[in-house]
């Protein structure tokens, strides 16, 4: 009988401590099997931020390190410019990311660091317990934005694929969610497009993945997928904000 | 006899970090150590190198941090002000025990201070800096000779410990000329680093983190450190000593001041008062052995700086008897005369026996 699905090579059979239900489990398998799909799970460095994302090495069978909180893309420059020829990523959640790492992700694009970059945005500090985070929605209640967030107080969210699409060393930026099957083998083509263009060397590509947090929204595992799509969506919306054709004028390789 | 030539001492210090095999720079600009990343820029793309001017004194850490994940020899330099935006990264990179180079030539502070030539962080050089139970490796150099002698050396202990090293100098070290040998010595190899991330080719994937959650699991890995620091403590104490068994005041300085102190030794000498000198070429491990033994035999000490008595605690922390211990520091760009320091030596020896 024919196999038809398996866990990725790249995935170390063992338990997570994600939530039930969170979506990053999700993502992990996403990127684990862009992964084998291009078959360089021994070629490949994983950078993880800090936040959920921070056990990247227990769940990933292949070499990784744990940046400081917001770091991972510098940490990941370093890397990539001594090993050009290996397959370098970072995994951050967007307090990492689009708050306390804003300078990094930015520069680190910028530069057209020829790496991949997969951002969870889930609205929310998730590890440390469910704060505001710079993705948080206007009127979203967190323990640290108990009356909703107002613009007036703490600014609005950040769409980070769009900003970051207007850089010039940016091959591809895209956005997409997890919330059902068919949003799921699209977000699956985005993270395998965008390590396929790494291999080609055509310079940074960015995925942001939309992701429930039910346990710190406080909703149920089913009612978070449906406000990831009435909700995040509307103000996230999906899609591909710029995608580079075969230019190799980031070619480091 | 090997050639000398006229040096800057921030390229003598950058040219030391080429002979080491260091081909990985990344660093922002701060004076008064611009000339390095200057230097280097050019220097870098010609011999297969990376040189990047990172958005930020943060990013420049951490990209040093992912290079010495990667297997590099790899260095920044700053000053005060960038120094400090380091520390988080040293912080995490004596956690994961990854080696590199950080240079801090000196300015002075606290804030933004001005560019002049001080000693003012000593405390943040030799306590670790950043948050957590670690230290550097620290160097002092105190001519443009060392400049690259030393540069050379942190290489090579970095890599033997797999600690960060630093070099602590300041803007008279930086911008001054002297002749200099290039010496071409048998630089250290980087030894094999099995540790470092390379992909997981026909072996295990293997990690770097600093993260440690299971009870117990943290407080093995920082006793581990403090075996490493014991070791080098043990191992790795650089000093010069001058004149200890024929005197009756001894000075501890390092850097610059050993410089000036050097004169007031040479000039108090005339008028028959015989100064001895020990300078720490470490400051971190901290020559403590040989300052103890010298209060054994010599009742006076006395500490000069450029700052207001940083080491000075060190060199109190190492003398078990009672004997006199005077400082002498000017902070803020204030240079101390080898005048000052001969008026110190006479006040000290006049005062009353302990």
């Amino acid at each position: 009988m024919k196999k038809v699905f398996e866990r990725p090579k790249s995935l170390v059979d063992r338990l997570t401590h994600f939530c039930p239900g969170c979506t990053h489990g999700t993502a992990h398998r996403l990127v684990a099997e862009a992964i084998d799909y291009f078959n360089v799970q021994e070629d490949t460095i994983g950078v993880s931020g800090v936040g959920c994302a921070v056990f990247m090495y227990d769940y990933f069978a292949i070499d990784a390190i744990e940046a400081p909180h917001g770091r991972a893309p510098a940490v990941a420059t370093g890397i990539k410019r001594v090993h050009p020829d290996k397959i370098v990523f970072t995994y951050q959640g967007d307090g990492d990311l689009a708050s306390i790492g804003t300078s990094e992700i930015i520069h680190t694009a910028n530069r057209g660091e020829n790496i991949t970059v997969i951002f969870i945005n889930n609205t929310v500090y998730g590890m440390t317990g469910g704060q505001m985070a710079p993705t948080t929605l206007l009127g979203q209640q967190t323990t640290t934005s108990p009356y909703g967030r107002d613009p007036r107080n703490d600014g609005f969210p950040i769409r980070m694929a769009e900003m970051l699409a207007t850089l010039e060393g940016v091959a591809y930026s895209t956005r997409a969610s997890m919330h059902n099957a068919k949003e799921v083998l699209k977000a699956k083509k985005a993270v395998k497009k965008a390590f396929e263009m790494q291999k080609e060397g055509l310079g940074f590509t960015f995925v942001e993945l939309l992701s429930a947090c039910h346990t710190n929204w406080r909703v149920k595992a089913k009612e978070g997928q449906k406000r990831v799509e009435q909700e995040l969506i509307p103000y996230f919306p999906l899609g591909v904000f710029r995608e580079k054709k075969n230019e190799h004028m980031m070619n480091r390789g | 006899m090997a050639e000398k030539i006229l040096l800057k001492g921030n390229i003598a210090l950058a040219k030391g970090a080429i002979a080491a095999g260091c081909r990985y720079y990344f660093g922002y600009p701060i004076t008064p150590q611009n000339d390095i990343p200057e230097f280097l820029s050019g220097e870098l793309p010609k011999i297969g190198g990376t040189f990047i001017q990172a958005e930020s004194e943060i990013a420049s850490i951490n990209m040093v941090m992912g290079a010495s994940a990667a297997g590099a020899r790899v260095m920044t330099s700053s000053s005060g002000p960038g120094i400090s935006l380091m520390q988080e990264g040293m912080s995490y990179m004596a956690g994961s025990e990854l080696p590199c180079l950080v240079v801090n030539v000196m300015r002075v502070g606290p804030g933004l201070g001005g560019i002049a030539p001080t000693q003012g962080d000593y405390f943040q050089a030799t306590r670790g800096g950043g948050h957590g139970d670690y230290f550097n490796i620290v160097f002092a150099p105190a001519s443009v000779q060392e400049m690259f002698d030393l540069t050379v050396k942190a290489f090579e202990l970095a890599d033997k410990y797999r600690n960060p090293a630093m070099i602590l100098c300041d803007a008279i070290l930086g911008q001054m000329k002297e002749p200099v040998v290039l010496e071409e010595r048998e630089v250290s190899k980087p030894p094999a680093k099995p540790w470092s991330l390379t992909g997981a080719s026909g072996r295990n994937p293997q990690f770097l983190k600093t993260l440690y959650l299971s009870d117990g699991e943290q407080e093995a890995h920082n006793l581990e450190l403090k075996n490493k620091y014991d070791v080098l403590r043990k191992e790795e104490v650089l000093y010069e000593e001058k004149g200890l068994n024929d005197c009756e005041v001894v000075i501890v300085a390092f850097g610059t001041v050993s410089r000036i102190a050097k004169t007031a030794i040479q000039n108090i000498k005339k008028e028959g008062i015989r100064v001895g000198l020990i300078r720490p070429v470490t400051l971190f491990p901290f020559p403590t052995e040989i300052i103890r033994k010298t209060a054994r035999n010599i009742p006076r000490i006395l500490v000069v700086e450029m700052n207001t008595g940083q080491m000075f605690e060190d060199v109190k922390l190492s003398i078990e008897n009672k004997i006199k211990i005077r400082f002498y520091g000017r902070p803020g760009g204030g240079i101390p005369t080898p005048e000052d320091i001969m008026r110190e030596i006479k006040v000290l020896i006049n005062e009353k026996s302990v």
